[in-house]
């Protein structure tokens, strides 16, 4: 990989889930269109945060990265390789360096195992990683290494509290080293205090291990704060991708704006003076997704343009010249700047 | 100096007023004391947040008031419950299903589980009308498409006779305010109403929330564990820590500076929205078993500025600054920024 190559490039990447009919003779009608085209980059040492509603595609594109689905089409690059192309002992030695860690923490670890043998499992598939009598030693050092007793190897995961076992769930993703973590909303069944130690221990971990993160969540002020970069993600597609700065305090696409204003922020002074954009009606229904730009049929801008030409994520004509920072991509006719998270 | 961390001014005017209140779990690893002696009242266009974790016991508070108390296990052990001056606790059973729903009603966080699946969402609000007041079907039917016109479900009249599962998740919660509306009750309690929604949805449902209470001056007991949601909506507020009310104050007044390590440590745990921010202030430790509460105060493990006395005397809730007030020995110190 020559330098400042990404470590991990996704191009038009689609995952259609199919709906079909009948019981003998089945036949598609229809697709899910989970995922729709999603293409973005992920260096070394990067945090890339995906943010979305649910349905948006956001835990369908993690279980795309991982190998846990297989793309209708599109290209996941590790290191310049192509990873949906490859089967069998290829991609099980690709997949040691893309780990994931789910959301749940309750079901996400087997009852019956002990917390040896859950952090200690990826040996098993991937035996060249540890040698036999080695492991035990390795899971405890990886339990202390998140801030857990090493005694605790002989537990199971009923003795753990919420924040423990989301630990525990991240002992494992690091145990064979990889060099990406999928985090599919790590923290958002945690309470509040215990949020903020786990967010804490991901970061200490990134600096320790050189990792990148693909952060996946809805709670647009945990993103903010462990992103380098975020992607705004639609009905199965980006609207608007950027730094930090760029999507929170420059965001273009209307979506990102309604989004933003909508999030509640711990400041009764917002109450008064905030710009709060109003969405009307849900999510459409990904398996009948409007034509033309997904947002437009509760967009406040929509215009009859909207509905006849896909917005291509690009950085928008009004702001190609710009040098500041509404200068990045946008899936929108008609970006413009607005300011909706309110500053003390 | 101290008070029985009653909120709110104005003695006479208390919708609800909740005394000493205590329950109990029995659990097979020992009692579990959930509540422990919780005081709070709202007043009529009142909005009152209970803030807390889980396991804070903020949810069994207010079914304790409610009377949708799980007993067994659960208990009430002491306090009462005045509701228009009216002790609930000493009521007879039918006596408080007569005030559940009609007076007081309840809106809870997972709509899909809260309504009947068997039954359409019309049959369902027309029920509380035939059953509370008596009224005809037809004349019922109406009235249930009226509210859920009021609460902004679109085609309400062609959508009445749909399910439960027919609707999406901000719609169902529309049709669960629809349903603790319908009686005109003087007091709601939402238990976190918007949690399960998504954010732009939970905007609609909270600005339908807070305008319909607005309008009717109901009480409103919002219960939440986001400083956010609080933020937007709230009165008063009144923090949860394993079954006490640790921390009460008017809303700007909390926010600007708490008065309690606790509320101080979770305003400062949650990351921004308006800035990236460096390394976040996690509280230390987890929230104590409800079996095994630590003596003196149950926040001093975790607690950055506990001492000695802190480890053997509980704080009662001293009286810190207009209607306001913090179970901390160092109430004072926490309102001066000490660490």
């Amino acid at each position: 990989m020559a330098p400042g190559e990404p470590l991990l490039e996704v191009r038009d990447l689609v995952k259609h889930f199919p709906l079909t009919q009948g019981v003998l003779f089945r036949k598609q009608i229809g697709a899910v269109k989970a995922v729709d085209g999603v293409s973005f980059e992920l260096r070394k040492g990067e945090t890339l945060g995906v943010v979305g509603e649910s349905g948006c595609g956001k835990s369908t594109l993690a279980r795309l990265l991982v190998g846990l689905e297989r793309p209708t089409s599109g290209q996941i690059r590790y290191r310049g390789e192509d990873i949906t192309a490859l089967s069998g002992r290829a991609l099980t030695a690709v997949r040691r360096n893309i780990q994931m860690v789910f959301q749940d923490p309750y079901t996400s670890l087997n009852p019956r195992m002990t917390v040896g043998d859950i952090i200690g499992e990826p040996y098993e598939i991937h035996p060249e990683a540890a040698p036999k009598g080695d492991r035990r030693r390795r899971v405890q050092e990886l339990l202390d290494v998140v801030g857990l007793n090493p005694e605790f190897v002989n537990r199971y995961p009923h003795q753990f509290s919420g924040g423990q076992r989301q630990r525990i769930g991240i002992a494992r993703g690091l145990a064979l080293r990889p060099e990406i973590i999928v985090a599919d909303e790590p923290v958002s069944a945690l309470d509040v205090s215990v949020q903020a130690q786990v967010v804490n221990l991901l970061e200490q971990l990134q600096d320790e291990f050189d990792l990148s993160y693909v952060f996946i969540a809805h709670d647009l002020s945990v993103v903010r704060h462990i992103s380098d970069r975020i992607a705004v993600m639609y009905l199965g597609r980006i609207a608007e991708t950027g730094t930090d700065e760029q999507i929170y305090d420059h965001p273009t696409h209307p979506y990102t704006q309604a989004l933003l204003s909508a999030v509640p922020v711990p400041d009764p002074e917002a109450r008064v003076h905030r710009d709060r954009i109003l969405l009307s009606g849900d999510v459409p229904s990904p398996a009948d997704p409007p034509s033309g730009c997904p947002f437009r049929t509760r967009c406040w801008k929509a215009r009859p343009l909207c509905a006849e030409v896909v917005p291509p994520l690009d950085v928008p004509p009004a702001f190609r010249e710009s040098t500041g920072p509404a200068h990045h991509a946008s899936a929108c006719h008609f970006a413009e700047e607005r300011h909706v998270v309110p500053s003390e | 100096m101290t008070n029985d961390g009653r909120n709110g001014e104005g003695g006479g005017t208390a919708l609800l007023d909740v005394r000493d209140l205590k329950v109990e779990f029995r659990t097979r690893d020992g009692v579990a004391h959930a509540v422990n002696g919780v005081s709070y009242r709202v007043a009529p266009g009142e909005t009152l947040a209970v803030l807390g974790e889980s396991g804070s016991g903020k949810s069994v508070t207010a079914q304790a008031v409610m009377g949708i108390l799980d007993s067994p296990p659960g208990r009430v052990t002491g306090g009462q419950v005045l509701f228009h001056g009216r002790d609930l606790l000493t009521l007879r059973r039918e006596e408080r299903r007569r005030i559940r729903g009609a007076k007081m009603a309840m809106i809870f966080q997972d709509a899909l589980s809260a309504l009947n699946p068997v039954l359409s969402v019309g049959a369902q609000l027309a029920e509380m009308f035939k059953v509370h007041e008596g009224t005809s079907r037809k004349e019922a039917r109406g009235r249930a498409v009226e509210l859920m016109e009021r609460v902004g479900i679109p085609a309400a009249r062609q959508r009445v006779g749909d399910y439960p599962h027919q609707f999406s998740g901000g719609m169902r919660q529309r049709i669960m305010i629809a349903m603790a509306l319908a009686l005109g009750p003087d007091l709601i309690i939402a238990d976190e109403p918007t949690t399960a929604l998504d954010v732009t949805v939970q905007a609609q449902v909270m600005d339908l929330l807070a305008e319909l209470q607005r309008e009717l001056t109901m009480g409103l007991i919002l219960i939440t564990h986001d400083l956010g949601v609080v933020a937007d909506v709230a009165d008063t507020i009144a923090v949860m820590y394993a079954g006490r009310i640790v921390e009460t104050a008017p809303v700007h007044a909390l926010y600007r500076v708490p008065a309690h390590p606790y509320t101080r440590g979770l305003l400062e745990s949650i990351p921004r929205l308006d800035h990236k921010g460096r390394r976040l202030h996690a509280i230390k430790g987890l929230p104590p078993s409800l079996t095994a509460i630590p003596p003196g105060c149950p926040f001093h493990p975790r607690c950055p500025l506990a001492q000695d006395v802190c480890r053997t005397d509980p704080p009662p809730l001293y009286e810190a600054g207009p209607g306001r007030a913090s179970a901390c020995h160092f109430w004072k110190e926490t309102l001066d920024g000490a660490r």
